[in-house]
């Protein structure tokens, strides 16, 4: 079977659906509308319509030769998710979902936000389909990106700051599950990652794939081939396998993911779950995790919101043992240094998570050597980054204060 | 109930239908071993034998307590943060059957039974003599290590049951299950409610129909008269956050007093 044709619930060993009894029948309706959408031409285009005239796709690719020098010669080639309406991938699996939801005729979404742009491209569909929307983000994550917190709020969604365990993306996807136990018969959960129990892996899987099936035709149209290696960055992994998922049975293109290393993958401080972390469950499926030895799950770091979660989804646990993607740690530092090279030589602020990938494809750059082609999905933009990368470079006039 | 500390406790399922057969039925108690901490969550969960509890759940604190409302959360994370290590579970089963005799349920998310290995887990288990598993995130669909594995070690499993369940997967749940079906008892997670759900009832009747021979009502449950009137058409009345706030509040003696109190909605009237 390709590798492509992979539909769950298991991916290896990986994945299934470990969840309480009370969630399961609304699993299950969303597994059976998913199945029935798959084959749905109006529900296709209704969606095609959408990515066309609302998010704005196809995103284009950039090329960035400035920043390529920094990579040992290599062309490096950016798809630019971060141009999406609301500002990264987040939006395209959002929208599928929320077709769903109007199917499935329910009138209030939840969800989960790590950095705020999952919460955001869920709180942008639930106001153009009038649907009640509440999402949670941990207490740490309201306050380092406390203006996707106001961008959620301008849209008429209500924020809920977790305040439990690690106050980070863990907690709000573990109150967000809490919630919708209670609330199942009129709320859907609007997963945004290709984690959790299974239809959400594969099903936002599929909704992402268009980032590298679009990717694939555009680097060939360019460059006349296909790239030689696919470099994204991997939190949960929904831009990763959406960017990698067109060139899995393409065995000539190698594959990166970018996982976050904060203080370094042998501190204390990372969000290595491939690199450091083992099997487990979490989060309705069994996938790479980092757990102490009795199963506890451990704390991630990561000076990135969107990538600070101690699991992985399944298909990259799979891809990972199958050896047919390569996992590696970026540092916070490695990362934002690339954040500011890509904005000082190309004019292009990417958000932190998509600066791993950078900093990765810098890289595979000097190890591939000049002769190669590098894609990099530049899965969203920094503008809610600000704010950090001012502290970090020291970017602030001392005493300034915006009013 | 016992007139001697035996190795070996009555089975769950025969501890309840004893109830139930003497007319009312029976009250399982729920706390969180560490809670304050280990010494005292033995305790504690002695002192719930002696005022009236039937059977002993003792929950596993966890990072990651999804079905859990805020008060046992607390708890539990405080038994983290003051140092709870899994095997403290058997330890905490073995002491606490050493002085009462009480059937003992350990109720837990499924990551940590994984990681500690589920054979192994269940050795330990029985040979500390504990009856059984709860387990709150895992359904019989996905639990086919643990179920062989608990036949092998003749373990209880105790699956829940929900009012969303289709009748196919109660039939499931009930078959799968060994001890009683737990039922919950309003679309909610753990956490105090003035009023039961009338989706209790219906669900249970629904499950006496999938072939349940024992169904208890949990979550949602905080005075006497809710056990009585849950005893009214359940076998069983569960326990769990009342108790432990008031363990919280007022220690091992507050929770005696409430621990008896509620067994008064066990008492024929």
């Amino acid at each position: 079977m390709a590798l492509r044709d992979q539909t769950g619930p298991f991916f290896g060993e990986y994945g299934g659906r470990f969840m309480p009894e009370s969630l399961i029948a609304a699993i299950d309706e969303i597994a059976e509308a998913y199945e029935a959408s798959r084959d749905d031409p109006s529900f296709q285009a209704e969606l095609a319509e959408l990515h066309r005239s609302y998010t704005g796709r196809p995103s284009i690719i950039t090329e960035v030769p400035r920043f390529a020098e920094h990579a040992g010669g290599a062309r490096i080639i950016l798809k630019r998710e971060d141009l999406n309406h609301t500002g990264s991938h987040k939006i395209n699996n959002v929208l599928g979902q929320a077709l769903l939801t109007k199917r499935l005729g329910k009138t209030r979404v939840i969800a989960e936000t790590g950095a705020g742009q999952h919460g955001v491209a869920t709180a942008t569909a639930a106001a153009l389909f009038g649907l009640e929307c509440t999402i949670y983000m941990g207490e740490v994550d309201t306050q380092r990106q406390a203006l996707n917190v106001a961008r959620m709020r301008l849209l008429g969604a209500e924020v809920v700051s977790v305040t439990t365990g690690s106050r980070t993306l863990k907690d709000a996807i573990n109150e967000a599950y809490r919630e919708w136990v209670t609330s199942v018969e009129t709320t859907n959960y609007v997963f945004g990652t290709a984690a959790g129990p299974h239809p959400f892996p594969a099903m936002v899987r599929d909704f992402q794939k268009i980032i590298g099936e679009e990717a694939r035709e555009q680097v060939r149209e360019l460059t006349g081939r296909l790239p030689d290696a696919v470099a994204a960055c991997v939190g949960g992994g929904s831009n990763a396998i959406g960017v990698f998922h067109a060139f899995l049975d393409d065995p000539d293109v190698r594959l990166y993911g970018f996982e976050a290393a904060g203080d370094g993958v042998d501190t204390p401080r990372h969000a290595a779950s491939i690199g450091r972390g083992r099997p487990g469950v979490l989060h309705g499926a069994r996938s790479y995790l980092l757990q102490d030895e009795d199963g506890q799950t451990i704390e991630s770091h990561s000076i990135s919101a969107g990538l600070d979660y101690p699991g992985v989804g399944p298909e990259h646990a799979w891809l990972a043992d199958l050896g047919r993607a390569e996992y590696r740690p970026t540092t916070d530092t490695e990362a934002m240094d690339a954040l500011r090279l890509l904005s000082r030589t190309e004019g292009i602020i990417p958000a932190i998570e998509s600066a791993h990938a950078l900093a990765g494809a810098l890289e595979l750059g000097r190890e591939l050597g000049p002769e190669a082609i590098i894609l990099v999905n530049l899965s969203g933009r920094g503008d809610k980054d600000v704010a950090t990368a001012g502290r970090w470079f020291g970017l602030f006039d001392e005493g300034a204060r915006q009013e | 109930m016992s007139d001697a500390v035996t190795r070996n406790a009555a089975s769950v399922e025969s501890v309840i239908r004893a109830r139930r057969d003497a007319g009312s039925g029976a009250l399982v108690g729920y706390l969180p071993v560490g809670f304050p901490d280990l010494d005292t969550s033995v305790d504690a969960a002695v002192a719930l034998a002696e005022n009236g509890v039937d059977v002993l759940e003792l929950g596993v604190p966890y990072s990651d307590p999804v079905m859990d409302g805020l008060v046992i959360q607390k708890a539990t994370q405080t038994a983290l943060e003051r140092g709870f290590r899994l095997r403290d579970v058997f330890t905490a089963v073995e002491r606490i059957r050493a002085r009462v005799d009480i059937p003992v349920l350990v109720m837990t998310y499924w990551n940590p039974v994984m990681q500690y290995g589920v054979e192994r887990f269940a050795t330990d288990l029985a040979s500390a003599g504990g009856s059984g598993l709860i387990t709150p995130d895992i359904t019989p669909d996905s639990a086919g290590e643990w179920i062989d594995v608990s036949d092998r070690t003749r373990l209880d499993r105790v699956f829940l049951a929900a009012p969303t369940s289709s009748d196919a997967r109660l039939r499931q749940t009930v078959s799968a299950t060994r001890g009683f079906v737990y039922a919950v008892s309003t679309m909610g997670i753990t956490g105090l409610r003035t009023d039961l759900d009338a989706a209790a009832r219906t669900l249970i009747a629904r499950l006496r129909d999938a072939g349940a021979r024992t169904a208890c009502v949990g979550i949602g449950i905080s005075n006497p008269e809710q056990v009585r009137q849950v005893l009214e058409y359940a076998d069983g009345a569960i326990v769990g956050t009342a108790l432990v706030k008031s363990l919280a509040e007022g220690g091992v003696s507050a929770l005696a007093e409430t621990a008896s109190a509620l067994s008064a909605g066990t008492r024929l009237n």
